[in-house]
């Protein structure tokens, strides 16, 4: 019994030892919870910053800023000898057009340098809309009209406050900012939809970049891609979940399947570059090797996501199919892979948001190149969303950085999109078995 | 195992097998929803006294109005058919409910007088003072020395490396684990065989000097010569430790226990001296549940 | 196509019509009779079709340059594929007015060429279908079994399917091997490897010194390191702390909400943080350097680092979370009742049992920083220092790779070869750490099975 009494001794020494190292520990416990939390907080305020810098950067470039000028359409300067052909039409001077209207509003600028000053003012395709508009309407000749023109992007840099306070601005951008205030006390300047960045291909000139281009390459280069590597993505994992007997070469091409999906994507560009353009001669920069070279990595992700749906199908199914006599093709095709369709589908998805925003693969198979026409077929030379996010980042215009962004925040929406849709496939066909 | 009755209990089961539930619950003054606990359920030297505790998972109600007192150094059973509470009454005790998400205690529960479910009460203390041992041995991916040593260590019980290699052979002579393992207290704790893993979790239990220790249903992963071993050892640590033991197998419960009590659906049915809930059972769930018929 | 819907209505009509009161029961249902002649109808021409425009090209163009007077063919390899280009270039009807006569008329012979083997290539097909056709009408009778021909064709396709994740990995080591080969052949191997200086520009303009010994790797493996390095500082913690505070002590609720927002920022495509890092962060952590007294390069390492940490994040985060999860949680439930603490619990039981996990985990977060492209091109410098200061500009392997093969170079030169050669150190180095990972992840989930 001495035994018991030098344990109840113990017991109180212990007790009173773990009460009295209880505080420390209970700081210690609060610490360390609170590091949990600041980290998760870390992470979303990085998230929310990046959202913030880019919608911040880019919103403004949906709007862009127009100036109005009374147009004289002087047959003179269009088309001096009264042909009216459309030869004859193409070939006039329209810059000298908005030049005169753009002189006559500020008649008091006689310098040669401010002149020129004065006619930087004005976006440089200004002639060319001008031209269309008379191409389209060759009545106009002879009128005034007034016409909204898109300002130099220096200067919807300037009305949209980007270039920042007023003393930071150079000799040239301060002549500028008192004209704009002047031409917009005579209301005539006014920010519109900027339709040309949802419609244009790709140019030099910021004021008529846009990115449907780009879009519009994104658009047949994952074409290419799902219409791959869904099929030939599911086709796999079907073989490797259902028929594929389980040897060194099913273990082989699963390893092989998991090490591809964690190669850098920037080998697959290796890849196609090799293979694709040099060695099977496919022209560049077209979506078609693009989509390829996407599909060779979106397979590995496909395939994965497709054995784990086609796992989830529980085995009672396959053995009722095939205890009513199904041979294995039709068990398969007839009452398995409807149940895992969703659960692959939305892994397809997945993969395919993926290949959306990859760029890195593509710049090595030369999408990279400078391209203003709109891809119009799958051979074609195009560019995608975001490799043209990234030329654009690359450029040293101003009026690029907001292009850059909005174009990031189009390419988002897209993503969003994609997202959603898998998240809602996967909420409406969730099946617990 | 459960279902098997021992030979002595065969005359019960005659006795009762003819009757009619309800004319026997008359017989027993106990309502047909057996609302009463019958028998003795305090205990003039209780250490932990329970008094109308329930336990709620949600919405759902695990176990209700339990009134049961557990005594120093004796070895209380909790026996009954699965699902039926025991388990979850037993984490009650030193509040391994905590950790579940959506349950909540209510009614009383006192150690040594302390509401241990109070507003101020700390569970690291309480829980070092009443231990507990799972059904599936859960050492730690530790050596056994470290699995030994991780209880006094993060209660700052000893701070000389001596003091604690006094610590770590003697839990490990307690349970009967000494001799087996001292040349390789180095090696890892998951390496040793099912029933020495239990009897390393009973010394890392018993490492921190506790008062009472659950088990739960300590010996169901295990084999027979192991269980036996375990067994032994529960008798032996009776003299030094308030035992509460939740099991399947009421062979167990008789060999190891003083007290038994039993549930059923989430109530205390019947709580008394072990010999006499076997031998001469006051509910009819009690004789069922003895006798084999449904458990 | 067509031909294949046809087929298979044939197929199944003359099955059908075998189909008599008395006679022997068909083996298989009329439909796969149906599959089987479409089958034949299309995959043997499908195939004709394939080789011939493989090989179609090489024909055509040799046809075209056969025009050419045989003094201009007579150039290096460099010369007749810019030969071959304007050849194209014309047929394809730009530039033709400016053309001169000789490549006219190779253009000319080349559209020639063109619609020639268009013409006869339909023509062969249509014979090769219609043969597959009627070879399988032949075959079809009761006893026929259609079915398991059918389906040993598909499972034959499926199989290809998957032996294409094969032939994926083969083509890239082979076509990254190949030309690392030719490479090696000009630079060095141990140059290359081991060679403390990088600048493969000033090796393409001095042909007269020789344009060997400013391809070491040396400088880019250590920039690949140091950026991956900043990023795994950054990632690793916050990663495994936010993991951490997800699975152990957040509420349903909050983890409902904040896990989904973490996944957003792996959703972002790389080029966003590319920008975000060159535009937002680089500029930013330049002004705190100078405020500090501190002269920061406007490309500094830590910027990408820090950016490429941020998006990795998630990927640390929603790996150890699986791991953190794994844990069984009687291993929380006997920590626990000895009276530990949740923090004691979390980094002396479960991290322990959760480790090589995490481990595994940390080691595929290295391999993708270091396969990482957009971010350190477009913040990342160029020049190749061999440095450890985070705040000095270094350059990457990736963003040697991207900077060699944009912009037309021709293919031969060492310059656009090392490109390769790099691509396969790349590649050797990423495999070597996912094999690795990999494997450490399959040991601990059997671990815990």
């Amino acid at each position: 019994m001495s035994d018991s009494s030098t344990q109840k001794t113990a017991n109180a020494r212990s007790h009173d030892i773990v009460m009295a190292g209880l505080g420390k520990r209970r700081r210690a416990e609060r610490r360390f919870r609170a590091y949990g939390l600041v980290s998760i907080m870390a992470a979303l305020v990085f998230l929310v910053l990046l959202f913030t810098s880019i919608v911040s950067k880019g919103y403004s470039a949906f709007l862009y800023t127009n100036l109005a000028l009374d147009i004289t359409f002087d047959p003179q300067m269009i088309d001096p000898e009264g042909a009216r052909s459309p030869e004859a039409l193409a070939s006039g001077d329209y810059d000298a057009l908005w030049k005169s209207a753009i002189y006559k509003l500020f008649p008091d600028v006689t310098e040669r340098q401010k002149k020129r000053a004065l006619t930087g003012f004005v976006g440089s395709s200004a002639g060319q809309r001008l031209r269309a508009m008379v191409k389209a309407d060759p009545s106009l000749i002879g009128s005034t009209q007034q016409v909204w023109l898109p300002v130099d992007d220096t200067i919807d840099m300037l009305a949209k406050g980007n270039l920042g306070d007023a003393a930071e601005l150079s000799d040239k951008n301060k002549d500028s900012l008192i004209w704009l205030t002047e031409l917009q006390n005579q209301s005539r300047i006014r920010k519109a939809i900027n339709k040309e960045f949802f419609m244009n291909g790709d140019s030099r000139e910021p004021e008529a970049a846009g990115i449907w281009g780009a879009v519009l390459g994104s658009a047949f280069t994952l074409l290419v891609t799902i219409g791959l590597s869904l099929p030939i993505g599911i086709a796999a994992a079907i073989y490797l979940e259902e028929f594929a007997s389980r040897n060194r070469w099913t273990d082989l091409i699963e390893v092989n399947i998991n090490n591809l999906a964690a190669v850098p994507s920037i080998v697959f560009g290796l890849l196609g570059l090799a293979v694709f353009i040099n060695l099977f001669g496919l022209p560049r920069s077209s979506p078609l090797v693009g989509g390829l070279v996407l599909t060779l990595m979106t397979l590995p992700v496909i395939i994965i996501a497709g054995r784990s749906a086609l796992k989830s199908v529980p085995p009672s199914v396959r053995e009722a199919a095939l205890g009513i006599g199904a041979s294995p093709v039709q068990m398969v095709f007839h009452h398995v892979l409807p149940l895992a369709m969703p659960g692959m589908l939305t892994g397809a998805i997945i993969g395919t948001a993926r290949a959306l925003g990859e760029s890195a693969p593509l710049l090595m198979i030369g999408m990279v190149a400078f391209i203003v026409d709109v891809p119009t077929g799958l051979t074609s030379p195009a560019t995608v969303l975001p490799v043209q996010i990234y030329l654009w980042a690359d450029s040293p215009e101003r009026a690029f950085v907001e292009r850059t962004s909005a174009a990031i925040m189009v390419l988002l929406v897209f993503l969003v999109m994609m997202n959603g849709l898998a998240v809602y496939l996967r909420k409406r066909y969730e099946r617990r078995w | 195992m459960s279902h098997s009755t021992g030979q002595h209990y065969v005359g019960s089961h005659d006795r009762a097998s003819p009757m009619n539930p309800r004319e026997t619950t008359t017989t027993v003054k106990v309502d047909r929803d057996h609302r009463v606990t019958i028998g003795e359920y305090t205990s003039p030297n209780a250490r932990i006294r329970c008094r109308d505790v329930g336990v709620f998972y949600g919405e759902k109600q695990a176990v209700q109005e339990i009134n049961l007192d557990i005594g120093k150094h004796q070895v209380i059973a909790l026996i009954g058919p699965s699902g039926c509470g025991k388990s979850t009454f037993l984490r009650c005790l030193n509040r391994m409910n905590d950790t579940i998400p959506d349950c909540r205690v209510t009614g009383e529960i006192t150690m040594d007088g302390q509401p241990i479910y109070g507003e101020d009460v700390d569970v690291v203390p309480l829980r070092a003072q009443v231990g507990m041992v799972f059904q599936k041995p859960n050492p730690f991916p530790k050596s056994i020395f470290e699995n030994v040593a991780y209880g006094p260590r993060i209660h700052g019980l000893v701070h000389v490396k001596s003091d604690m290699e006094e610590i770590v052979e003697k839990s490990l002579r307690r349970a009967g684990l000494w001799d087996e393992v001292k040349d390789r207290l180095a090696q890892p704790g998951t390496g040793l065989s099912g029933g020495q893993q239990q009897r390393l979790c009973i010394a890392r239990t018993i490492a921190v000097n506790p008062e009472v220790i659950l088990m739960d249903e300590p010996c169901s992963a295990l084999d027979p010569i192991a269980t036996a071993k375990i067994e032994q050892l529960i008798d032996e640590l009776r003299t030094l430790y308030t035992i509460v033991i939740v099991t399947h197998s009421m062979q167990q419960a008789a060999r190891v226990s003083q007290r038994t009590a039993y549930f059923h659906l989430g109530r205390l049915i019947e709580v008394g001296e072990t010999a006499q809930v076997f031998t001469n059972p006051q509910h009819q769930l009690t004789e069922d549940y003895i006798t084999g018929r449904f458990g | 196509m067509l031909l294949g819907v046809a087929a298979y209505h044939l197929g199944s009509r003359r099955a059908r019509g075998l189909i008599k009161p008395d006679g022997p029961r068909l083996h298989s249902l009329p439909g796969f009779y149906g599959y089987y002649l479409a089958l034949w109808a299309t995959l043997p021409a499908m195939m004709v079709i394939l080789l011939w425009l493989l090989g179609e090209g090489q024909i055509i163009t040799a046809g075209a340059l056969a025009a050419l007077p045989a003094e201009m063919t007579q150039g290096d390899v460099n010369q007749l594929s810019l030969l071959v280009n304007d050849i194209r270039n014309v047929a394809a009807g730009s530039g033709y007015e400016q053309a001169d006569t000789v490549i006219k008329s190779a253009a000319e012979r080349y559209l020639q060429l063109e619609r020639q083997s268009n013409l006869l290539l339909t023509v062969l097909s249509l014979c090769v279908s219609l043969g597959g056709a009627l070879h399988a009408q032949r075959r079809i009778t009761p006893e026929f079994r259609a079915r398991n021909q059918v389906e040993k064709i598909l499972t034959f396709g499926l199989t290809g399917c998957a032996l294409l994740a094969i032939l994926t990995t083969v083509g890239i080591v082979l076509s990254v091997l190949i030309e690392s080969i030719r490479f090696f052949q000009m630079v060095p191997i141990t140059d290359f490897l081991f060679g403390l200086k990088w600048s493969p520009q000033i090796a393409m303009r001095s042909d007269q010194v020789g344009s060997s010994g400013a391809f070491g790797a040396i400088p880019l493996l250590t920039g690949t390191l140091l950026i991956s390095m900043v990023a795994m500082i950054v990632a690793v913690p916050i990663g495994l702390l936010s993991a951490i505070y997800l699975s152990e002590y957040a509420g349903p609720r909050f983890r409902s909400t904040a896990k989904p927002l973490l996944e957003i920022l792996a959703g972002i495509p790389t080029v966003v943080y590319g920008f975000f890092a060159a535009l937002v962060v680089a500029p930013f952590i330049r002004e705190l350097g100078s405020s500090i007294g501190l002269d920061v390069s406007s490309e500094s390492a830590l910027a990408a680092g820090l950016v490429m940490g941020i998006m990795i994040i998630p990927f640390v985060c929603s790996l150890s979370d699986d791991f953190i999860n794994a844990v069984p949680q009687s291993l929380r439930d006997g920590a626990y009742a000895l009276g530990a603490t949740q923090s004691e619990t979390i980094r002396q039981v479960i991290m322990p049992a959760a480790l090589p996990g995490v481990v595994g985990g940390i080691l595929l977060a290295i391999s993708r920083a270091i396969g990482e492209t957009m971010i350190v091109v477009m913040a990342a410098g160029l020049s190749a220092n061999l440095t450890f200061n985070p705040l000095a500009a270094v350059t990457t392997v990736t963003t040697q790779i991207v900077t060699l093969l944009v912009g037309d170079q021709e293919f031969d030169s060492p310059k656009t070869l090392a490109a390769f050669a790099l691509g396969l150190v790349l590649f050797l180095l990423t495999l070597a750490l996912n094999i690795l990972a990999l494997r450490i992840v399959r040991k601990y989930r059997e671990q815990y099975e």
